[in-house]
């Protein structure tokens, strides 16, 4: 790059790295103390943000992931969304690692929506698919390397000496020769002017000293003192509330509104129709709540009022046999030939044949937090506060709603409540630059936790007919598995190439990449689209595919009289990976020792966003006859993830995993009547609470791989894990999710 | 007008006496740290104290608590961090930390009624309050880690 290019691109990158005018929502060394007015809290905010403008102004920005202040603050551009997953804490470490940095002088801001953030894994600026440190792996450590390398050379530079009689260590350049330093601080203003060095040379592991420790989450402060800034929690002089109303049916659309009654309510301010339904505008979020619930909408209920689950289900049974060919290995036409069409069959087997029909539901995402997002829009700009996954997706619908430009489009992320996927739409986001527009004064909608689990994407429901056979030694030698489904993509890009050929692989992950050596191997998909919006959830196919495989796996080596980790060791082979956290698992698990009385053990494993996890349940049946209940009581993990960045935070998403498995388990299922989602709160859609948790046990495998996913890793092999470990318990199979014992066959 | 005492401050609010106290909270006086998560006590993340005692404020009304004590997170604790809080922070308990106020709320009151609890006490106390990223194994270290560095106290 040459020297007037760098210096223009840097100039830049100021005055787009601060949130055009916006609250900064991050995490600040020297954030404002809390007021006893709280509304003063968010002017005194102002103000700091004000004279944080001139600190910035000054600083060095040797590229769009940091900046270096002179009073030797290091303020990371965190260009992933927080939700959870630790990624405001583990970018840093990246960059920190090769910067030499002071950890204690790290700050953080959420980066604004900007080319520069994309994940340089999916080229987009979305949070998902577990992609925050595989895709800026690279990117971050140089970003770091890069300021390091400006800063030595400011500092041979200002002392007359060679770059290499200098080192970096701990936020100083030393030089080697003495003890005589300069800080970071005390170096920008002569680094900031030096040009950009294109490959500087990174660490080996071998040389880390912040990536691979324990290091605590900087946002453990703020989210233990109700200091975090949630979504949920913006607020901006003169901004309203509102509420917006769905029809109850999907794509159904408003026939007539009658606001009179609700329009007399105090407080409410306008109720108006938007194109995603009817919005209750207000002072408050009581006042919209009275309102909206006095006000008369009659609906044009459209295609899909009479669609309800048993419908679904019958469309999934007609197309099962239908599906594209997604892989077809070997030739298990020849040597399959067992029969499962009779949809009131759900397992039929032979001496070397066996076949079950697996099942698994729609699921919501239930975020703590329930949708929700503020927006301002003006003549010359909008401003959109958003718990998002997508700052890209965010801008672009900024754009398409106002017409204004993508430069005046700024989106300011605040904390995740949750996000597991739903935070990467956009029908929340709509919803408030939608009343913003047409008001122009900022706009804070939220959604209830009704509309959250009544008009969410839903974890697409799937039929699976899987048949398999062994051979005389009882080593499986064919598998087939049809897999009928919603797809994602079909909704996300409907005219999309692979659509037109029926496929998704979205719907497919997991079970088409088996990784068990098996000769004759088919995975066929068929795409059904009943009108149920569906769309990511944590881990995606491989939450279903897991289940299904891992489970069928285990009869197929009853079938043939096998331990099923014996077995599984046995086909997995060519599989070192996974192999290796199976038989972790199963040894730190006490596999096939005794256990405590009526004590069971389940396994399995899986492989997902470039990670391999394996799981051991130990379960129980509790409870007198008809109100039986499985009692999980403890898993052991095995994990290898590559190279770990911070090990507590892969715990901590291993552990979360676990439990967000264990509520699709034993709880979650989503189901249609009238084109409308049954379930409507946390009393018909349950979450696992404390008193269900069993005891985690985790092992996390070292080696030098690259880093492979985490947030959504341990997901998939929860449910079959526990699903066979109550077949060890009760001798019936489990083939239907969520787990119901006196459903059992 | 009505007045509400929150974390030892005195407001005049002027709303319905019928409105929630989780509203008032947020929306009239701006104290964000309770939050909404469900709206009809099913959750736990709208925990508050009230006269020392958990509630859920998403479904008590402003006038059940005219001349009452009312403690939100932010009133927890002036200037230092509460040792629940602390005790939060070394277990690393927090993840999207969206539930962890109403968590603490309930955990604070219930190490006030019962300063070494069982494991069955923690279930009972703790398993109105969900926690979707399933912090609940790190929860319990905690507040078994402030039972034993605070006896008795808070």
């Amino acid at each position: 790059m040459d020297r007037q290019i760098d210096q223009d691109r840097r100039k830049f990158l100021k005055t787009t790295s601060l949130l055009g005018g916006g609250l900064v929502l991050g995490i600040q060394l020297s954030g404002c103390e809390s007021s006893d007015n709280p509304r003063t809290t968010i002017k005194n905010m102002m103000t700091a943000q004000q004279q944080e403008q001139q600190s910035v102004d000054a600083a060095f920005f040797p590229n769009a992931f940091l900046r270096i202040s002179a009073d030797n603050r290091i303020t990371v551009h965190v260009a992933s969304s927080e939700m959870g997953q630790g990624v405001m804490t583990s970018l840093p470490m990246l960059i920190a690692e090769e910067l030499e940095a002071d950890w204690s002088m790290i700050n953080t801001e959420f980066a604004p929506a900007h080319a520069d953030f994309e994940n340089p894994k999916s080229g987009r600026q979305i949070t998902g698919g577990s992609a925050s440190i595989r895709g800026f792996w690279q990117a971050m450590r140089e970003a770091g390397a890069v300021a390091r390398d400006m800063l030595l050379t400011a500092a041979a530079q200002t002392w007359g000496i060679d770059k290499d009689a200098c080192y970096a260590k701990t936020g100083r350049v030393y030089q080697r020769a003495s003890d005589q330093h300069l800080t970071y601080g005390e170096l920008i203003e002569k680094a900031q002017y030096l040009p950009v060095p294109k490959s500087p040379a990174l660490k080996k592991p071998d040389e880390f000293r912040i990536i691979g420790q324990p290091v605590p989450r900087l946002d453990n402060k703020v989210k233990v003192t109700g200091q975090a800034i949630f979504g949920q929690d913006i607020q901006l002089p003169g901004m309203l509330t509102a509420m917006v109303v769905r029809c109850p049916v999907f794509e159904g659309k408003i026939k007539h509104i009658n606001a009179q009654t609700a329009k007399n309510i105090k407080g409410v301010i306008d109720i108006f129709e938007i194109e995603t339904g009817v919005a209750v505008v207000a002072e408050h979020f009581w006042a919209a709540k009275k309102g909206r619930d006095l006000l008369e909408i009659e609906w044009n209920e459209g295609d899909h009022a009479k669609l309800d689950s048993d419908s679904i289900h019958q469309q999934f049974i007609q197309s099962i046999n239908n599906g594209k060919v997604i892989i077809d290995r070997g030739n298990t036409k020849k040597i399959l030939n067992l029969n499962i069409r009779d949809a009131s069959m759900n397992h039929t087997s032979t001496k070397q044949q066996t076949a079950a029909i697996f099942e698994t539901p729609y699921l919501a995402h239930t975020c703590m937090e329930p949708m929700n997002c503020t927006a301002h829009v003006q003549k010359d700009r909008c401003d959109i506060w958003v718990p998002t996954q997508g700052q890209e997706p965010t801008q672009k619908t900024g754009v398409k709603i106002t017409g204004l430009p993508k430069e005046k489009v700024f989106v300011h992320t605040t904390f995740l409540g949750g996000g597991f996927g739903r935070r990467a739409e956009q029908d929340f986001v709509k919803d408030a630059i939608l009343i913003s527009n047409r008001l122009k004064q900022p706009v804070k909608v939220i959604w209830t936790r009704e509309d959250d689990i009544q008009h969410d994407f839903y974890r697409p429901a799937t039929y699976n007919r899987l048949t398999a056979s062994i051979d005389k030694n009882g080593k499986p030698v064919a598998w087939d598995h049809a897999i009928a489904g919603s797809s994602i993509l079909h909704r996300i890009v409907p005219f999309a190439g692979i659509i037109f050929r029926g496929k998704d692989d979205t719907s497919t992950e997991g079970a088409a990449n088996l990784p068990y050596d098996i000769p004759n191997f088919k995975v066929s998909y068929a795409m059904v689209n009943p009108g149920v919006p569906v769309g990511f959830w944590r881990s995606v196919g491989n939450s279903q595919n897991s289940f299904v495989t891992e489970c069928f796996f285990d009869e197929v080596a009853a079938l043939g009289n096998k331990d099923p980790l014996k077995l599984r060791q046995q086909l997995l082979s060519k599989k070192p990976r996974h192999k290796k956290v199976l038989d972790i698992a199963a040894e730190l698990s006490g596999w096939g020792k005794s256990l405590s009385e009526d004590h069971y053990h389940g396994i399995a494993v899986a492989e997902s966003f470039g990670s391999f996890v394996a799981y051991v349940a130990e379960v129980s049946i509790e409870g007198a006859a008809k109100h039986e209940y499985i009692k999980v009581h403890r898993i052991t993990a095995a994990v290898d993830c590559g190279i770990v960045i911070n090990p507590d935070t892969v715990i901590a998403q291993i552990q979360g995993g676990i439990v967000f498995g264990l509520t699709a388990t034993l709880h979650g299922e989503i189901t249609i009547k009238q084109g409308r989602v049954e379930q409507s709160n946390f009393h018909d859609y349950p979450s696992l609470r404390i008193d269900e948790m069993p005891v985690i046990d985790i092992y996390l495998v070292k080696n030098a791989e690259l880093p492979g996913g985490v947030g959504e890793i341990g997901v998939p092999p929860i449910a079959p894990a526990v699903a066979n470990a109550v077949f060890a318990a009760t001798g019936k199979r489990v083939r239907k999710l969520p787990i119901h014992l006196n459903k059992l066959i | 007008m009505t007045s509400l005492n929150v974390n030892d401050t005195l407001y005049e609010v002027d709303i319905e006496t019928d409105t929630p106290l989780l509203w008032v909270l947020r929306d009239i006086i701006g104290l964000t740290g309770t939050k909404y998560g469900c709206g009809v006590a099913l959750c736990g993340a709208c925990t508050v104290h009230i006269n020392g005692k958990p509630a859920r404020s998403c479904v008590t009304p402003l006038a059940e608590v005219i001349g009452k004590q009312v403690t939100t997170i932010e009133g927890l604790s002036k200037n230092t961090l509460h040792p629940v809080q602390q005790a939060w922070i070394d277990e690393q308990v927090p993840q999207c930390g969206f539930c962890q106020s109403g968590q603490i709320m309930s955990a604070v009151a219930l190490l006030r009624k019962k300063p070494h609890p069982t494991d069955m006490d923690i279930d009972q106390a703790m398993k109105g309050n969900i926690c979707r990223c399933g912090t609940y194994q790190r929860i319990r270290a905690a507040i078994k880690k402030a039972s034993t560095t605070s006896p008795g106290k808070s």
